[in-house]
């Protein structure tokens, strides 16, 4: 294990610029899927509050007997999806339009509003595709002139955090891609760099597993700087975000713990690819 | 008495080269001093490797204490390694290490303790000889003296057997006649000997067995160097 640490210092002395170069695109892998995963976690977090605001309102036709009114208000409350639900009278819509939009007093005067039911869901039941369902119920009842909700809002949300989970997917897997073929070649530089010393090590009965640990241990380490490095970045993006822009949701302490083993996996993985590879190139030619 | 190194009917091929040995056969004995010579690719080298498994042959069974080349898994060999020395004509010594590092070099990789170490190389340079030079670089020794280095380097296992491929091919007379006393006096301590030579001389005025070799064939086995003396002058 000494030995072998000392070799992993003997190789970064060797080569430091490929080895920095090697942290640095594992970094870059890890902070692209940390970035895009922090876009997603913070939309995921915005949509539960927005859902949170999810409301359906259906208004209903002109003149509707209150009888009509609390059979649709039975209707609904049988929903199992359904948190709670209000009438809004032609009148108090009016009033309350009035209050809200002060400046078209004057258009509003004598003007009609129609009645409408509002509700609001449970949780987890607030994804669009529930919504619609519940929309399309409450289309049923004749008193139901039309339904509204914010559709539109709830979908685009959904969408953007999709794209944002793919974008961060695909720039992480090719920083990934680009940071094994680096630590590779920074492993196969230092494994041909010492060609012979490995040969001897043949010669006099190292096992395998000794001549592959220095490599396999500068990989994993690689990788675990990366990790760190792409943490601190994107905590220090999301710090800046959140400082000028808009207030950000941050990772867990168990993901970014995650994260940093991916890093840790990414280089050891690099490293185990190309070790085989080479040393298996080292037999063959000794 | 048992053969510690036996083959049987062993014939290597190269995909490209051909044939490099052809149907060889013998058997080494406990102790045992055995030169093999021919001229240069007669299969020495070949025979050397299928010896120390660096590659197995393509037909027939090497045995080499206890291991099979049949039978041995790639994880076998490096304990089989660690009973065999061996040594090269071009001595592959680390360069940047000093003669003392080079043969600590082979004790620290195979797992000996930190503690065990420094002892056994004062001990093996003393014994070849190069006690007062354990801190000199390869290139501040000379031939003979570096092929010193790595005949100590082949011993840190105590091997049963030392396999030198032209040991001497690159020295003059005087450093080959040290050599060669040298692997003699190591022999007499118990450690069989199959040296490499196409030094007929050598040959001649040891008296010993050897193994003769020609086109991947076994030629001749025994101790009959007059033979040995107008084989090799009649292909030349």
């Amino acid at each position: 294990m000494r030995l072998a640490l000392r070799e992993v210092v003997l190789a970064f002395r060797r080569a430091p610029l490929l080895a920095l170069l090697g942290v640095t695109t594992i970094a870059f892998s890890l902070f692209a899927f940390g970035l895009f995963g922090l876009v997603a976690i913070n939309i995921r977090s915005a949509l539960v509050s927005i859902e949170d605001r999810v409301e359906i309102r259906a208004f209903l036709v002109d003149g509707v007997a209150d009888g009509q009114v609390d059979e649709l208000m039975r209707g609904i409350t049988k929903m199992p999806q359904v948190a709670d639900v209000g009438y809004v009278s032609p009148d108090s819509a009016l009033q309350r339009a009035r209050a809200e939009l002060d400046e078209f007093r004057d258009v509003m005067e004598g003007a009609m509003l129609p009645g409408s039911v509002e509700l609001r869901l449970k949780e987890g039941a607030r994804d669009p595709a529930t919504v619609l369902a519940i929309s399309q119920r409450l289309q049923t009842y004749p008193v139901v002139d039309e339904v509204r909700y914010g559709r539109e809002w709830v979908e685009k949300l959904y969408r953007i955090r999709n794209i944002a989970g793919l974008a961060g997917s695909v720039l992480g897997a090719v920083f990934a891609l680009v940071s094994v073929i680096i630590i590779g070649s920074t492993i196969r530089m230092a494994i041909l760099a010492r060609a012979r010393e490995i040969e001897i090590m043949r010669l006099v009965g190292a096992t395998n597993g000794f001549v592959r640990l220095p490599y396999l241990i500068d990989g994993t380490l690689k990788g675990l700087a990366g990790g760190v490095i792409a943490v601190a970045l994107t905590w220090g993006t999301n710090a800046l975000v959140s400082r000028s822009l808009l207030g950000t949701v941050f990772f867990s302490t168990q993901q970014v713990l995650l994260g940093i083993l991916a890093g840790a996996l990414l280089g050891l993985l690099a490293s185990w690819i190309s070790v085989g590879r080479q040393l298996g190139r080292i037999w063959r030619e000794a | 008495m048992a053969g510690i190194l036996r083959l049987d009917h062993v014939s290597k091929t190269y995909p490209r080269s051909g044939a490099a040995l052809v149907d060889v056969s013998f058997e080494l004995n406990k102790g045992e001093f055995v030169f093999l010579v021919g001229h240069s690719g007669a299969g020495k080298s070949t025979l050397l490797k299928l010896i120390s498994m660096a590659e197995r042959p393509t037909d027939g069974e090497v045995r080499v204490s206890g291991f099979s080349s049949l039978t041995a898994r790639s994880r076998d060999i490096p304990q089989l390694r660690r009973r065999l020395g061996i040594v090269f004509q071009d001595f592959r010594l680390l360069p940047d290490r000093t003669a003392e590092q080079n043969v600590a070099f082979a004790l620290e990789v195979t797992g000996v303790p930190q503690g065990l170490i420094q002892p056994k190389v004062a001990r093996l340079l003393t014994q070849v000889g190069l006690a007062s030079k354990a801190t000199a670089f390869p290139h501040e020794l000379s031939g003979g003296e570096q092929q010193r280095v790595a005949i100590a380097r082949a011993l840190v296992n105590d091997p049963f057997v030392l396999l030198a491929d032209e040991p001497t091919g690159n020295l003059d007379d005087r450093a080959t006649h040290a050599i060669f006393l040298l692997l003699r006096e190591i022999n007499t301590q118990g450690t069989a000997v199959i040296m490499a030579t196409h030094d007929v001389a050598l040959i001649q005025r040891a008296n010993l067995r050897f193994l003769e070799m020609d086109k991947g064939s076994l030629i001749f086995d025994g101790t009959d160097v007059a033979r040995l003396v107008a084989d090799m002058r009649g292909r030349r």
